[in-house]
């Protein structure tokens, strides 16, 4: 297995305690940093390990940090997106659960960087359990000074605190979340500006990912050289892939990117293949809102070559026979899965998220919904199937934010690539996987 | 202030710095200004959530002539010097545009003829100008019983196309606000939540800024088709208000007072509820003139012969 | 924690809790609390936010109430309506879906007799559907209150619901305790 970061030292029994986090290295990372390094350091430290944001979007995080305004007096913010909600990503639960300091030294190091006094984690409200075992870390951090006033007597103060959301997955984009952070309906802005210049209460804030947050320490540890050089290409370091459905063993596997998707699916190291000796049919391979890929093109891509876990070769073929990393939640189907169904429940998840500012997705979502619906049911046409296409790609690009393209994509690609078992459903009037 | 070019479906423009296409493209006028059915520039933050404006940027700016990667919002994308933006030009923008339309219509009930806005609605000259022929859902519409929001406000949700304007109206207009949009996705609604009445002295803007009839005016319910009254600018001295209206006249008799909307449908100023409702009498007024309707609606074909 | 019925005024605890949390925000900006004080309201009023209770969080956080009734009615974690004592949610989409969700679903409405989105005669269940819990690799998924139940099968979920009848299980409490 490759180098292990994020789960390292996961199964150490008491791991979310201070004692045994800082026993094993822990909040070594923020003595180096506030020791050593000028907050600008830090930053560019971060550039240069090529960190890229692990929400899904897969933006250079030190570009990111790089964007904020720190020519006024107006106060930074350092805020955590801990709303995972992208369906097949369970990864951050994962750190928040059992190795939150690990989240909380991360965040001292972006808050350090960007200047930010006081920074939030923003957690989805379902999780509450998980926002109450990180109130807990962050209490015993206050008490072993690493939060708090002058942090190892450097001058810098931090105060750092969780937020629960309340069911909303439209709040894991960034200003939709700032806006819930500030009571708010979860509408997204209208950017420009962006968050880097105008963000929480007005202020230049910067919004990460938990995984993009809970790295920043090994990569102050090690150096950004060391974080580069693992991985391949423009897709640097380890990355968190959640696996989940028609697999014999479902779970979270820390990969070096670059690794074979065939690997990953059939090795007995990661998912260890289709369960009942079944065929695989089909994978979404960054999370529902990116474009479902059939058996053949998910290991290899158009041109032959194996298909590698990395953010350049899924999208090899842009979408025409390609697809994205997004947040890692690979979602593996097998021959018995229905093409429609899934699709179906996908569409209904974007249809009941939108949060129904803006006209192509408040009407167009629940519109795919009722027709998705009725070519399930056996009532489709065939002009259901172009119609579908067509209202996506009015959907796509047109939104004020990505979810729009999220509810999209995957309705375009599944036609693109499973155009038969849509019409099938036409022809038989039912589903023709169903006995 | 400094000034910039701009280029708009290959005319030139030119505007101070910080203005917004569509504003650049209104100092142009004409077809080349696209539709806005939730901007009003008259309310701070309006804007952005129809996306009926949509045009296409295909040069940022002089110094970075970058193509913008996809249609932006007219309304809220400012000019740069040196930017190129097509929007008629654009047969993607109009595509765009006729697909918006559509979306709008989903759920809009087809009930001009019984609806109060016919004549003065904005989505009805979208969709003569960018609509279908013909209808592609054969979904049921969602629907919203009719409710009163205080006595002389009728709000039809299910003609609502959730442009917050009304919102924005109650949040800077008035002390507070007690309406808002509730609930999510195509579920919101404009709604007191609890049966609660709209009740200050300007709270009837919300009537006129409203681009369809989603909020009419309950004491003009059914009175006229507004293409049979013949408007006229009044004044009267008002102490809430400048007193500056239209009224909407049936022979001798005012049907409805409203304020004055520019060729956009945006109020010049806002009038307070006394003027708007109180005021029913010839009396009341001072009557400068038969009022021009200058766009391209039905109520621009009357005629002021008695 | 005892509501009676004629306050819904929190107790001393409670409201010590609420100020420490505002406080987590800057000055003026105490709006930024409205969503933890929901939960915690929402959970102080039998697992639902009335129109009175949300007036009084309201002027708790010296906002207007219609910013309040805005926010509850956009976050689904918020019932606007009563519910039962125990809120059973099952996760529906794509992932639990694969791995058996409707079944799961199916098995709670013929046990408790009723359909989705309905509370026992009895006023001790409301089953609900969810979307994405963000658990799915332990599909398929529910969620009681602050508890996630994973991997769940029907004899796992005929298990709980004589466990939860038994004890007369809550599933509204309040999350920060």
């Amino acid at each position: 297995m490759a180098e292990q970061i994020l789960l390292k030292s996961l199964e150490v029994p008491g791991l979310a305690g201070f004692d045994i986090y800082r026993k094993l290295g822990g909040y070594a990372s923020v003595e180096k940093a506030l020791k050593n390094f000028t907050p600008d350091e830090v930053t560019a430290e971060v550039k240069k390990s090529g960190l890229r944001g692990r929400g899904g979007a897969g933006f250079p995080t030190g570009m990111k940090w790089g964007f904020i305004d720190k020519s006024t007096d107006y106060p930074r913010y350092f805020v955590c997106n801990f709303d995972e909600s992208e369906p097949g990503t369970f990864k951050d639960r994962h750190i928040g659960q059992l190795n939150p300091h690990q989240l909380i030294e991360g965040m001292i190091l972006g808050s350090y960087a960007l200047g930010a006094r006081t920074s939030y984690i923003y957690i989805r409200g379902e999780l509450f359990y998980v926002l109450k075992i990180i109130e807990k870390a962050i209490a015993e951090a206050y008490s072993n000074g690493f939060l708090g006033e002058n942090i190892l007597g450097s001058g810098y103060s931090l105060d750092l605190y969780c937020h629960p959301g309340a069911g909303a997955y439209i709040c894991g984009e960034e200003t939709a979340l700032i806006e819930s952070l500030e009571g708010k309906r979860g509408n997204p802005r209208i950017k420009p500006p962006f968050p880097a210049i105008v963000g929480l209460y007005d202020c230049p804030t910067v919004v990460n990912n938990v995984e993009t947050i809970a790295v920043l320490p090994w990569i102050i540890n090690h150096g950004a050289d060391a974080y580069a050089a693992i991985g391949i290409g423009n897709s640097k370091g380890t990355k968190l892939i959640s696996a989940c459905g028609h697999i014999n063993k479902p779970g979270i596997y820390e990969i070096e990117l670059g690794l074979p998707v065939e690997e990953f699916i059939y090795s007995e190291k990661y998912c260890g293949g289709i369960r009942n000796g079944n065929k695989l049919k089909a994978v979404v391979a960054g999370g529902s809102s990116v474009p479902i890929l059939p058996a053949d093109l998910i290991l290899k891509t158009a041109k032959g070559e194996p298909r590698l876990m990395s953010y350049e070769s899924l999208a090899e073929g842009d979408f025409e026979t390609g697809t994205m990393l997004g947040s890692g939640g690979f979602i593996v189907m097998d021959e018995t899965t229905c093409m429609v169904k899934n699709l179906l429940t996908f569409a209904r998840f974007y249809h009941h998220e939108s949060c129904g500012q803006c006209s192509p997705c408040r009407e167009g979502t629940g519109w795919i919904e009722k027709i998705l619906q009725r070519i399930e049911n056996g009532q489709g046409t065939m002009k259901d199937i172009d119609l579908l296409v067509s209202i996506s790609k009015h959907i796509e690009g047109n939104t004020i934010c990505p979810l729009g393209d999220a509810a999209a994509w995957p309705v375009a690609s599944a036609v693109r690539h499973f155009r038969q078992e849509f019409e099938d459903h036409v022809k038989l009037q039912r589903c023709p996987l169903s006995k | 202030m400094s000034l910039v070019k701009v280029t708009i479906d290959e005319i030139e423009v030119e505007v101070e710095a910080g203005t917004t296409i569509l504003n650049a493209a209104r100092k142009i006028g004409g077809n080349v200004v696209p539709p806005a059915m939730c901007y009003y520039s008259k309310l701070e933050g309006s804007g952005g959530k129809c996306r009926t404006c949509l045009v296409k940027v295909a040069q940022g700016s002089a110094k970075d002539p970058r193509p913008m990667p996809k249609l932006v919002p007219s309304c809220r994308t400012v000019v740069q010097n040196g930017m190129v933006v097509q929007n008629i030009t654009s047969p993607e923008v109009m595509e765009a545009r006729k697909a918006i339309t559509e979306f709008l219509l989903i759920n809009h009930p087809l009930d001009c003829p019984v609806c109060d806005q016919a004549g003065e609605c904005s989505l009805q000259d979208l969709s003569y100008a960018h609509g279908l022929a013909d209808t592609q859902t054969i979904e049921e519409r969602r629907t919203f019983a009719p409710i009163d929001i205080g006595d002389k406000i009728k709000l039809h949700m299910n003609r609502c196309i959730l442009c917050y304007r009304c919102v924005m109206v109650a949040d800077q207009l008035t002390d507070q606000r007690v309406h808002g949009v509730l609930g999510r996705g195509d579920h919101c609604e404009i709604s007191t939540y609890i049966t609660k009445a709209v009740d200050n002295d300007f709270s009837g803007n919300m009537i006129d800024v409203c681009p369809v009839g989603a909020l009419t005016d309950k004491t003009f319910r059914f009175k006229s088709r507004v293409w049979f009254t013949k408007p006229f600018d009044a004044h009267r001295d008002c102490p809430k208000c400048s007193g500056k209206v239209v009224l909407w006249m049936k022979g001798e008799e005012i049907l409805r007072v409203t304020g004055r909307k520019d060729k956009y449908g945006e109020l010049e100023v806002f009038i307070c509820n006394d003027c708007r409702f109180e005021h029913k009498e010839d009396k009341d007024w001072e009557v400068e003139g038969p009022r021009k309707i200058e766009r391209h609606s039905v109520i621009g074909q009357n005629h002021y012969e008695k | 924690m005892q509501n009676t019925k004629n306050t819904i005024e929190f107790n001393t605890e409670t409201v010590d809790l609420v100020n420490k949390i505002i406080r987590r925000y800057p000055q003026g900006r105490q709006k930024s609390a409205l969503l933890p004080i929901l939960h915690i309201a929402q959970a102080e009023n039998h697992g639902w936010l009335s129109s009175e209770m949300m007036d009084y969080v309201a002027s708790l956080l010296n906002i207007q109430p219609i910013e309040v009734y805005e926010v509850a009615s956009f976050y689904s974690m918020f019932n606007l309506q009563p519910v039962g004592n125990c809120v059973i949610e099952v996760c529906q989409t794509g992932p639990c879906w694969l791995n058996g969700s409707e079944e799961i679903l199916a098995h709670f409405e013929k046990k408790l007799g009723i359909k989705k989105g309905e509370t026992t005669e009895d006023g001790r269940f409301t089953l609900k559907t969810v979307e994405c819990l963000a658990a799915c690799g332990s599909a398929p998924v529910i969620q009681v209150g602050t508890e996630y139940h994973e991997n769940m099968t029907v004899e796992k979920a005929d298990g709980l619901l004589s466990r939860w009848t038994e004890e007369n299980k809550c599933s509204h409490t309040n999350p920060y305790l």
